[in-house]
């Protein structure tokens, strides 16, 4: 708690360490990009908002190791996803999936935007009623403007 | 007895931030003009008094008291003079501590700059200013005490987190907690407004510049964290999505809209009722991130649950201030109804689009925060909300956004013509799309989509000045009568001129950091060599270098490009005595607004040293494009219409109020 609290502080949540050792990259560049693009969809679990892309946890090290080797063995991404997801849940997914529960998080943006955008056509359409009386100064203030007209003609 | 003398000073305020909220608000409803004055007095004395309680701490800081539990957590006699300063915020309590200072200098600021004010709104600004503080310090007193005193001392403390001591920390939150305090003012103004139920343009006039104020503090916040996330935690991140950097994009969102919506009510009179929610809800995000911060909620729902108190006064405090004043908006709003007239093509139509889409982007932020705790505290499921959603929603709105930018200014009040902006623009986007085209023959591969993006950033920067070119009417009248028009518009022209630029900058940053990035990892030992983007380097020698409380493993390489030497980097691991952790402390060098960075791993067994360099493609120009922004956002304060009192023509001129 405190530790978090100080790392928090400092706006960020990172460990110290940092993610050298990425392993054994595959010989093959296209495959090897798969798997980096890989690393940063998926969460490494023991870790705070890290992927497996920049943890240095172990368990980030392993799961690296895990998507490489399904990939060498010819599995699509969404082969390799799904059988991480059988495993640890959607947790591991930094990208929810859209499902009943995940609704709103996804649907947020499109309904906040339709319906501002609702509102906005709304209220340009809807002719102000013209202001019919100048209730808005008080006497104080009529005082002052008076004055300063006359200060002004002066 | 300095930390007792402290403690009573905070007992204080509170007493003073008490009287403030309650005697000008009475006066104010009985326009009993001393009542009123009461708000003066006590908002200064609360400066007084919060500043005396912080010198405190800082004191206990500095001659390292360690019989103060704050210090011991925080401090070490070994630590240099600066990190035991900084070190003062650089723990939950030492923080609230300033984000109170920070209030009460707002609070003071109104007080003694505000004195163009009509006496009922002062007042009643004060107030809602008096409430807050009030809040805050029962906080402190009660759940945060950062005066708390340990029998008996020990010797020695336990030290700041390395990763805090650093410059990036002296600065970043301070600057951060200016913009997210800064806009209490705003929201001030807005309750006081309703409270009144009266409204105008000179309204907005009078809370423009200190928005403005507490968004150049708040841009520049944001981005000072994001650069030392950067240099300091050793990959060359500069964007996590983390909660907590969300939570201060937020306020920086809702605060941009507001910036706009300001304007179309300070000109046009009309969004009126916008506005004072804007103003709500961009100091609702404050008190939310400074919740979700200080909470521990971020962790995990049960981190919040072991701990409770702090999180559930923040809680409180929350749900009062935001409860409370868009209760009062919901009774008041409809009193304030009232506006200019605008056609969907104009200047009015262009911000009400900045301000749906800007709002938009803080709602999705918003509920890509919190959905996973909401969601695990009400079903128990565990979901991620990261990266990869965050570019999947937020991106798209932001693209619309800056498509967007360049057409806004070009577009006149009332009625504007989007085909005759479209034709003052053929120039940037013609620009844009060479310099787009430019840049994918000189970077090759990445993706496809990264040299539109990098022309979309292009086009946002050249149509920035379109304006400007417009108005000053250049390259159509000779250069010199261009020159004279260029000196008589407005300061604020300039301001939002230089501030979308400074989006198109960080934008092609962005891009181009993502995109044509480079990396190599490798085992050295001393004479080997690695190679990236075209540069060697190499290892010359590896060894270890003592300072005052850590030790280095410091390695110096030389970089060549072609067999020449073209500059020198050291890069090394940080070890702390005290704590024994280890921060890598990155090697950059720039080339041009381009940056190699190299960081360390760990020693092999056969006395290798695992090195990683990236080369950063264009990525100063993320922050570069922030320091655009906020040095807009200063000219624009700058503007005469700011400086010269809006009610009556001040002779003595309103000092803006963030210097």
């Amino acid at each position: 708690m405190r530790r978090i609290a100080l790392t928090l502080m400092a706006l960020l949540v990172a460990m110290p360490a940092f993610a050298l050792d990425l392993g054994t990259p595959l010989k093959d560049p296209a495959a090897e990009a798969r798997a980096r693009a890989l690393f940063s969809e998926l969460r490494c679990m023991v870790c705070q908002n890290e992927s497996i892309g920049e943890s240095n946890a172990q368990l980030a090290a392993d799961l690296r190791q895990l998507v490489r080797e399904r990939i060498a063995a010819g599995e699509s991404d969404d082969q390799i996803k799904e059988y991480l997801v059988a495993r640890y849940g959607d947790f591991v997914l930094l990208k929810p999936p859209l499902e009943p529960r995940t609704l709103l998080l996804w649907g947020t943006p499109l309904l906040v935007l339709t319906l501002g955008a609702l509102g906005a056509v709304l209220a340009l359409r809807r002719r102000p009623i013209p202001a019919t009386s100048t209730t808005s100064l008080t006497e104080a203030e009529t005082a002052e403007l008076d004055a300063l007209i006359a200060e002004d003609e002066r | 007895m300095i930390a007792e003398c402290g403690h009573y000073a905070l007992v204080l305020a509170l007493a003073l931030a008490l009287v403030q909220g309650v005697v000008p608000f009475i006066g104010a409803r009985r326009n009993d003009a001393a009542l009123m004055g009461v708000g003066e007095g006590t908002a200064t004395g609360q400066l007084v008094f919060i500043g005396a309680a912080f010198a405190a701490l800082s004191w206990a800081y500095v001659v390292s008291d360690f019989s103060v539990l704050n210090v011991i957590q925080n401090s070490h006699s070994s630590k240099p003079l600066i990190y035991k300063l900084t070190g003062v915020w650089g723990n939950h309590e030492g923080s609230m501590l300033l984000w109170v200072l920070i209030l009460a200098v707002f609070g003071a600021a109104v007080a003694v700059f505000g004195r163009n004010l009509p006496p009922v709104l002062k007042a009643d600004v004060l107030a809602v200013q008096g409430w807050i503080g009030a809040a805050f310090l029962i906080f402190i007193l009660f759940a945060s005490n950062p005066f708390v005193r340990v029998a008996p001392a020990p010797f020695e403390g336990q030290d700041l987190n390395p990763l805090l001591q650093d410059p990036g920390l002296a600065v970043h939150p301070p600057l951060l907690y200016l913009g997210y305090v800064g806009f209490s003012i705003a929201f001030a103004f807005a309750v006081a407004a309703l409270i009144e139920g009266r409204i105008d343009a000179a309204w907005a006039r009078w809370v423009r510049p200190w928005t403005l104020g507490a968004w150049i503090f708040l841009t520049l916040g944001i981005a000072m964290g994001s650069y030392w996330a950067y240099y300091e935690l050793g990959w060359g991140g500069f964007w996590f999505w983390d909660p907590v950097e969300n939570a201060s994009l937020m306020p920086w969102l809702a605060g941009t809209a507001l910036l706009h919506s300001a304007l179309v009510m300070e000109k046009r009179e009309a969004l009126k009722v916008w506005t004072v929610l804007l103003a709500i809800l961009t100091f609702s995000f404050s008190l939310l991130g400074t919740f979700l911060v200080r909470s521990g909620v971020l962790t995990s729902v049960h981190a919040f649950a072991v701990d409770p108190l702090r999180g559930s006064f923040i809680l409180v405090i929350l749900a009062l201030f935001v409860g409370g004043s868009l209760t009062l908006y919901a009774a008041r709003a409809s009193s304030l109804r009232q506006g200019g007239l605008f056609a969907p093509i104009s200047r009015e139509g262009a911000l009400v689009l900045n301000n749906l889409l800007l709002t938009t982007a803080a709602a999705t932020v918003f509920v890509g925060t919190l959905y996973p705790l909401a969601l695990e505290a009400l079903t128990g499921g565990k979901i991620s909300v990261g990266a990869p959603f965050f570019n999947a929603t937020f991106g798209p709105l932001a693209m619309a956004l800056l498509i967007a930018v360049p057409f806004g200014p070009l577009l006149a009040w009332k009625r504007g013509d989007l085909f005759w902006a479209a034709q003052r623009l053929w120039f940037a986007a013609g620009a844009a799309l060479l310099g787009g085209a430019g840049t994918w023959l000189y970077e090759r591969g990445g993706p496809a989509l990264a040299p539109l993006g990098f022309a979309l950033g292009l086009f946002v920067l050249v149509g920035a000045f379109a304006e400007l070119v417009e108005r000053t009417r250049l390259f159509r009248i000779p250069l010199g009568d261009s020159l004279r028009r260029a000196r008589g518009l407005p300061r604020a022209q300039w301001g939002s001129a230089f501030a979308h630029a400074g989006l198109g900058i960080t934008l092609m940053g962005i891009v181009a950091a993502t995109s044509w990035s480079a990396e190599q990892i490798e085992a050295l030992k001393p004479g080997g060599t690695i190679a990236v983007a075209g540069k060697e380097l190499t290892l010359d020698s590896i060894g270890p270098r003592h300072a005052e409380n850590y030790v280095d493993l410091a390695a110096r390489f030389t970089i060549r490009e072609g067999g020449t030497v073209v500059g020198h980097v050291e890069s090394a691991k940080r070890t702390f005595a005290a704590r024994q952790m280890t921060t890598t402390e990155a090697g950059l060098v720039s080339f041009g607004p381009s940056q190699l960075y190299v960081s360390l791993g760990d020693v092999q067994d056969d006395g290798s040293i695992a090195v990683r360099v990236q080369w950063k493609s264009w990525v100063l120009l993320i922050w570069g494009g922030a320091l655009f922004m906020a040095f807009g956002g200063v000219l624009s304060l700058a503007d005469r219409r700011l400086r010269v009192g809006a009610p009556k023509r001040a002779r003595n001129a309103i000092p803006v109020p963030a210097e």
